[in-house]
């Protein structure tokens, strides 16, 4: 796979006093093309910073970011690296900024110059896809934080970029507003190939990535398999992070004396092997 | 004795326009002096509206709100004391502090309430102390805080006013896993020491789980149930239907009971599966 997003040796400091504390310390960092990626990691690890590096909304202090063959520091190129990179963040109040749904949607559509027929249609499609289709003539102030976020989310969409980085864009939303964000997502990816890299503090969703990635103290700590960074328990521990409650189970049991596999991430996985240890041979 | 109480309580939005909306329908609870109640319910349920009645910000479009024994409407003059009485902190209320330092800003709320200046001084430092805020912090701009600390002084600010009722609309949306236990675990401490009634709207039912004793579940408007916490996820499979996150370890535990495992589907804590699971296989030794 061709590689979209990559930061190389990026060293990056909110303070420009030599001895300032460093957010971003020397990480390195590939995105494929077509991956959906989640990036973990506690309240200024530096995963924020880091994300706004892959559009240009930060420039390395040090080291480079390169995005779609694109140097992120080459100023004539900001608008074709926001194209190919959009942006979702936690708060959408920040977002959005028209008084009718549709109107924020086509916002950045009408900016680009597309078509109106185009715009109209693109619009469409992107509410439709976050199940917002119907709200189309609400004033947005009116919708909760969770119909909020699927707007910002549709607006971004709308403009089809080939990579989308969210951070911790379901934060505001309920457990079906969320699911229904990692729905879109997930076929966004799947069917569009755009790459998804999700910043995230539910550990569910970032079971369903691809790819987990977990930054502390600007650096990277873990890169990995859902299953094989999540089956370091104790290490996730140390940094402020969660595992899904399915793997807590299983690694307190093994503790406990019982073989059961520790490297489960999914609640089917888990009923399964509990299945199995309690003889029932997991069928029936 | 009782804290809170609705009766038939309604409230509909911009009635009379396209744009009506009934948020809470006819919902009548009666909430005890000292409880935990965790609020459940999915975006547009009527949770917010229906908080928002407990200290008077929304007037009922019908039904009544008591506090104690009192008619929250009754006598409007009396509606300030009752806001001292139930405190609120809303959703995100780091964007609500405007003090010059964090002393200040915890200071406003019992300074209105009229508290002589040590009282004041006693009130900010023992909520500050709840919150776990150095004095250091206190003489700080709270705007030099990082997200985690402004949102303890914004509840602090609240805590400061010694409600009866203290009210918390996800205090914990935002913050990592370690940011969101620790300020579980200070509302918890508060809770104990205080003996105060305390409400706290959540999606995470592990939070809830955790903590309260009682859950307030509120589905399309009106009141689906209001009972002890596992009890009410005991009901599982309508809480799935809901559209409400019940959790992982319950959802595994209801597989395996409907599979024929003679096992207890009422767990929703890591722990208390855990020791299921254990009594299960010493169980199943036993038989063999």
């Amino acid at each position: 796979m061709d590689t979209i997003m990559e930061a190389t040796k990026v060293s990056f400091s909110y303070d420009e006093a030599p001895e300032a504390p460093l957010v971003l310390d020397d990480i390195s960092l590939t995105v494929r093309q077509g991956e959906f990626l989640a990036v973990l990691g506690h309240n200024g690890s530096g995963k924020s910073t880091l994300a706004k590096h892959f559009n240009a909304i930060l420039l390395p202090q040090k080291g480079r970011v390169v995005v779609g063959g694109m140097d992120t520091a080459d100023e004539e190129k900001l608008y074709d690296i926001r194209q190919t990179v959009g942006m979702v963040f936690q708060n959408p109040d920040n977002q959005i900024v028209a008084t009718i749904v549709e109107e924020d949607v086509a916002f950045a559509l009408e900016n680009m110059g597309v078509p109106p027929a185009e715009i109209r249609r693109r619009v469409d499609d992107a509410l439709r896809s976050v199940g917002m289709y119907e709200y189309r003539e609400h004033a947005p102030h009116q919708l909760s934080g969770g119909q909020k976020q699927r707007i910002a989310i549709a607006g971004i969409i709308a403009m089809r970029p080939r990579c989308i980085v969210l951070d911790e864009p379901t934060a505001m939303l309920d457990p079906r507003g969320r699911a229904e964000v990692m729905k879109t997502l997930r076929e966004l990816n799947r069917e569009h190939g755009i790459t998804i890299a999700l910043i995230t503090h539910y550990m569910d969703e970032a079971a369903q990535c691809d790819r987990v990635v977990v930054v502390d103290r600007g650096k990277l700590l873990m890169d990995g398999l859902p299953r094989e960074v999540f089956s370091r328990v104790e290490e996730l521990k140390a940094v402020g992070l969660d595992v899904p409650q399915v793997t807590e189970l299983m690694h307190s049991l093994r503790r406990a004396g019982l073989p059961v596999r520790e490297d489960i991430i999914t609640e089917e996985e888990c009923a399964e092997e509990l299945c199995r240890l309690l003889g029932k041979g997991g069928t029936a | 004795m009782t804290a809170i109480r609705t009766e038939h309580l309604t409230h509909t939005y911009s009635p009379n326009t396209p744009f009506q909306k009934v948020a809470v329908e006819d919902v009548s609870i009666a909430i005890e002096e000292g409880e935990y109640v965790g609020v459940i319910g999915h975006t547009g349920s009527g949770k917010s509206t229906l908080i928002q009645h407990l200290n008077g910000l929304l007037a009922p479009t019908s039904g009544k709100v008591f506090i104690g024994e009192e008619d929250l409407w009754a006598d409007k003059a009396k509606l300030r004391s009752f806001r001292f009485a139930v405190g609120l902190v809303f959703q995100y209320p780091e964007y609500q502090l405007f003090g010059e330092t964090v002393y200040s800003d915890i200071a406003f709320g019992p300074t209105n309430m009229g508290l002589t200046p040590d009282e004041v001084d006693s009130r900010v430092r023992q909520a500050a102390r709840f919150v776990g805020l150095t004095e250091e912090k206190l003489q700080k701009s709270p705007f030099e805080l990082s997200g985690g600390q402004k949102r303890r002084v914004a509840i602090a600010g609240v805590l400061a006013m010694d409600p009866r009722v203290l009210i918390l609309d996800e205090p914990t949306a935002g913050l990592d896993p370690k940011g969101r236990d620790k300020i579980l675990g200070e509302i918890r401490e508060y809770h104990q020491e205080k003996k105060n009634t305390i409400l706290l709207v959540s999606h995470s039912m592990e939070d809830i789980a955790k903590n309260a004793t009682m859950a307030l579940v509120m589905n399309q408007a009106r009141l689906f149930c209001y009972d002890r916490v596992e009890e009410v996820f005991g009901r599982g499979e309508e809480l799935s239907r809901m559209g409400l996150a019940v959790p992982q370890v319950s959802r595994v535990f209801l597989s395996l009971a409907k599979r024929g495992i003679p096992i207890d589907p009422r767990v929703y804590t890591v722990e208390a599966a855990r020791d299921e699971i254990i009594r299960c296989v010493k169980e199943g030794r036993q038989g063999k």
